[in-house]
């Protein structure tokens, strides 16, 4: 392929990264934005997400797309009620102290993690997509007859990817009107700003702090479920969505939506453009060293505008 | 008031004690105690940075496979003996801390945590990345008949045993004797305190800096320590889990006590070894222990000691 | 000269966020001095000894120590220049015991000589009758008694120059009696400046007074002087 066909390609394959991580990362950034904790076994709730996709989808045994329809509810409702369990039984004793909630979210990671193995195995499962067609896309060239248009062998996408980006993105939108003009995003947005005043107006702390971190956990759940056709479930998949979703959290600014959005596509895109061309692992350094750089010198984020 | 009396007898009875197990346990016992010493080192530097300063690191993996690849590619690739090669894996490990440290002490609390998690996984990935030297997740292993010092061969358990145990002692006496000094008493009123040590006078930030090059070497000797004698040097003690790892045994075994590092280590040691006798599972163990550790002892084993018993404990 | 200046503030300002807390202040304290900061609330007092112990930096103007000019210094080394400072809000490292507060400025000065740090510390403790609590935890102790080991920090440190932001808040009568005494044997050989709003322990300490309103200086002369002056009655006294 020339260079041109093969940039767009990589593009496509970009945006599908970044569609999934900004789900993922956006769970991050909420949990972080509103009850300033870090959350290091988000990467497990992802990953949990997928495994529960594939039991779904394996135990309903009637149509690929049926079961996955099912998988695509169960699966986030199933690790937001988790993660609200978590909530209460740990962090909520731990009075969101952001260092012991640190710690305590690393043994949970362990302990999800290791639950997976022994129940779940070592193998990475595929989960069959629910529709996935190919199209080839067409390439425009100038050649001796003018504008062409030609069809590149192997350039094109399936109809599954390009579902994975609109569907994202709708969600995403949603959640934006959602926070912007529900009931509950106003008491999110009350707690974030002073969570003293939140309470003496009446408002539930704890309930909105379970209810967020559930969030938080299903969007990560939400995003697997969306990734498992194409790339498979398997127990240590967390890690990469865990480091991505800091460094686009990071970069996006601590606990803002939009420039957290902002930046997985740019992470997205820049991670799927740089490892076509250039090894994954350079691109992967870049981009922590971009995240470490960017805490040093801009804490507030790239993007963001408050403080961290 | 603190009777250095108490003390010094504390230090020597730890330091004879593990003497003393070398001729009373089994041979499979001295070898975990040997590899119990030598990460001990590891959990010692850490426990100066956090347990003493206050300072959360997500990212000692990157001091302690600093020292192992200092030393191991010395070793390997440069065919250096022992001795220097050692010195090239602290040299290493003070390069890789002081890089670090100049950047990560501008930030402070849960962005100081990221930062240095970020930096120590770019160093994970960097080490993959030049997989050509340092044969990636796979490692590579140090040959039997270089592991010599002084006509000593390190690989013979005895030997190893005596060399992690100085290995150890003199990194414990080091912490025993810093920790005691006008510059470790700050460090403490640091880590309680920051803005108030600095009206007293104090360079805090020097005082930081010092301290985290300090847990950077340490960490780093363990590291170069731990590749001589077990003559292995691999990509997973740079992962996350390496930076991890330490911040657990000095939850468990009490932060900012000196012998908290080697009681978390060896506790740690003998749960994985006791329950994967039993399980597969060990993580889950480890997981578990660590949420409950949290939640309900957070000063761990020897803080709970010096809150309850002992409150000269040092 | 008679008194050679020890401090000197030239032309301070301070601008937080386009409010004026500090309006072009000139303020001199000769050595030997004690002297105290007084004015309404929000006057600046705790503003300006801010910009001098370096908490907080001035927006323009200087500030001089002993004839040195410290207005960038970094706060920890005016602190080793010999300025101690006594934090409004009680500051003492709570977990740590009484004798190891005081022990950690002590021990800036005189490093690890144990026997002559521990005499010191003792010698500070004393003399703000706290002696008997020293190996209790700061944390441990009552409201009045952690001000008086804030104030033992400070004489721990022998300083040329002793800055105490309202020391007599949240203590008893006897304790104000006991911190009196403690101001006049320390006169003659430490420079004291102290923001203070009891006015019996201002006139019965104060050799002079500064009086401070809006950010800037608004008179300054020894207690019967302030007390007859009309501005000052207007703007401070008066309200009493």
């Amino acid at each position: 392929m020339e260079f041109g066909p093969h940039f767009l390609l990589a593009t496509l394959e970009g945006a599908l990264t970044a569609a999934v991580l900004a789900l993922t990362a956006v769970g991050l950034s909420v949990v972080f934005g509103i009850m300033r904790v870090v959350n290091v076994a988000h990467g497990e709730f992802f990953m949990l997400g997928a495994v529960i996709a594939w039991f779904v989808s394996t135990l309903v045994g009637v149509h690929p797309a049926i079961g996955f329809a099912l998988a695509l509810v169960a699966a986030p409702v199933a690790v937001g009620a988790l993660a609200i369990v978590a909530d209460r039984l740990v962090l909520r004793r731990l009075n969101y102290d952001p260092e012991r909630t640190i710690v305590a979210t690393i043994g949970l990671l362990y302990c999800i993690q290791q639950l997976t193995l022994m129940t779940f195995g070592p193998d990475a499962r595929p989960v069959v997509p629910p529709f996935n067609q190919r199209i080839a896309l067409p390439w425009f060239e100038f050649g001796e007859q003018g504008l062409q248009v030609i069809w590149p062998w192997g350039f094109g996408i399936t109809t599954y990817k390009l579902a994975v980006i609109a569907f994202a993105v709708i969600i995403l939108v949603g959640l934006w009107q959602f926070l912007a003009r529900s009931r509950f995003g106003l008491v999110m947005r009350a707690t974030q700003l002073d969570r003293e005043m939140a309470q003496a107006f009446g408002i539930p702390i704890d309930r909105v702090y379970g209810l967020v971190f559930g969030l938080g956990a299903g969007l990560a759940a939400l995003g697997a479920v969306l990734i498992v056709p194409i790339r498979q479930a398997h127990y240590l998949m967390g890690h990469e969505p865990l480091l991505l979703s800091f460094i686009v959290v990071i970069i996006g600014g601590l606990g803002s939506i939009p420039g957290t959005i902002i930046a997985a596509v740019l992470i997205g895109l820049s991670d799927g453009i740089i490892s076509v061309f250039f090894s994954p692992t350079l691109a992967k350094i870049i981009a922590t060293l971009l995240v470490a750089f960017v805490l040093v010198f801009r804490p507030q984020g790239l993007f963001g505008l408050r403080s961290a | 008031m603190i009777r250095p009396s108490r003390d010094v007898s504390l230090h020597a009875g730890v330091l004879a004690a593990l003497l003393l197990l070398f001729f009373v346990t089994s041979a499979y016992h001295n070898g975990n105690l040997a590899r119990i010493m030598v990460l001990a080192v590891f959990a010692m530097g850490y426990n100066f940075l956090f347990g003493y300063t206050g300072l959360l690191s997500l990212g000692h993996a990157l001091f302690f496979s600093a020292g192992m690849y200092g030393l191991g590619i010395s070793m390997n690739h440069l065919d250096m003996t022992v001795l220097p090669a050692f010195g090239m894996g602290i040299l290493a490990s003070l390069a890789v801390t002081g890089a670090i440290g100049f950047l990560a002490l501008r930030t402070s609390g849960v962005a100081f945590m990221i930062v240095t998690l970020m930096f120590a996984q770019a160093g994970y990935l960097t080490i993959l990345l030049f997989g050509k030297y340092t044969r990636g997740d796979e490692g590579f292993v140090i040959q039997q008949a270089e592991r010599t010092l002084f006509g000593i061969d390190l690989t013979d358990p005895t030997n190893r045993y005596f060399a992690a145990f100085a290995l150890f002692a003199v990194s414990y006496l080091f912490i025993a004797w810093a920790v005691r000094t006008s510059f470790g008493r700050c460090l403490v009123a640091i880590r309680e305190n920051e803005a108030r040590a600095r009206m007293l006078g104090y360079d805090t930030a020097r005082h930081k800096y010092l301290a985290l090059l300090a847990s950077g070497v340490l960490s780093g000797a363990s590291g170069a320590g731990y590749a001589l004698l077990f003559g292995y040097a691999g990509a997973t003690f740079a992962s996350v889990q390496y930076s991890i790892l330490p911040l657990l045994w000095v939850l468990l075994g009490g932060a900012g006590t000196t012998i908290g590092p080697l009681v978390g280590t060896a506790f740690a040691f003998y749960l994985v070894d006791v329950s994967s006798e039993f399980t597969s599972a060990y993580l889950l163990v480890v997981g578990a222990t660590i949420v409950f550790l949290t939640l309900f002892f957070p000063q761990g084993l020897s803080g709970e000691l010096r809150r309850r018993l002992a409150p000269w404990l040092p | 000269m008679a008194s050679v200046s020890l401090l000197e503030t030239r032309q301070v300002c301070k601008n937080f966020g386009g409010l004026d807390a500090l309006v072009n202040v000139d303020f001199d304290l000769p050595g030997g001095q004690v002297r105290a900061l007084i004015g309404p609330n929000g006057a600046g007092k705790s503003t300006l000894v801010g910009t001098i112990c370096g908490r907080i930096k001035p927006t323009s103007g200087s500030i001089l120590f002993d004839g040195q000019e410290i207005t960038q210094m970094a706060t920890h080394r005016r602190i080793c220049l010999g300025i101690a400072y006594t934090f409004q809000i009680t500051s003492v490292f709570s977990r740590l015991t009484a004798f190891e507060n005081v022990a950690l400025g002590v021990r800036r000065i005189h490093g690890n000589r144990r026997h002559k740090v521990r005499g010191l510390v003792m010698e500070a403790l004393e003399r703000v009758n706290i002696a008997d609590l020293a190996r209790q935890r700061a944390g441990d102790l009552s409201y009045g008694h952690q001000r008086l080991l804030e104030i033992a920090m400070g004489l721990g440190q022998s300083p040329v120059l002793f800055i105490m932001d309202e020391p007599t808040q949240g203590l008893s009568e006897g304790e104000i009696e006991g911190f009196k005494e403690l101001i006049r044997s320390l006169s003659g050989q430490t420079t004291i400046l102290l923001i203070e709003h009891n006015m019996n322990v201002v006139m019965e300490t104060a050799q002079y007074i500064t009086v401070l309103n809006s950010g800037s200086v608004l008179a300054e002369g020894t207690g019967d002087e302030m007390r007859r002056n009309k501005q000052v009655q207007a703007a401070y006294l008066g309200r009493n």
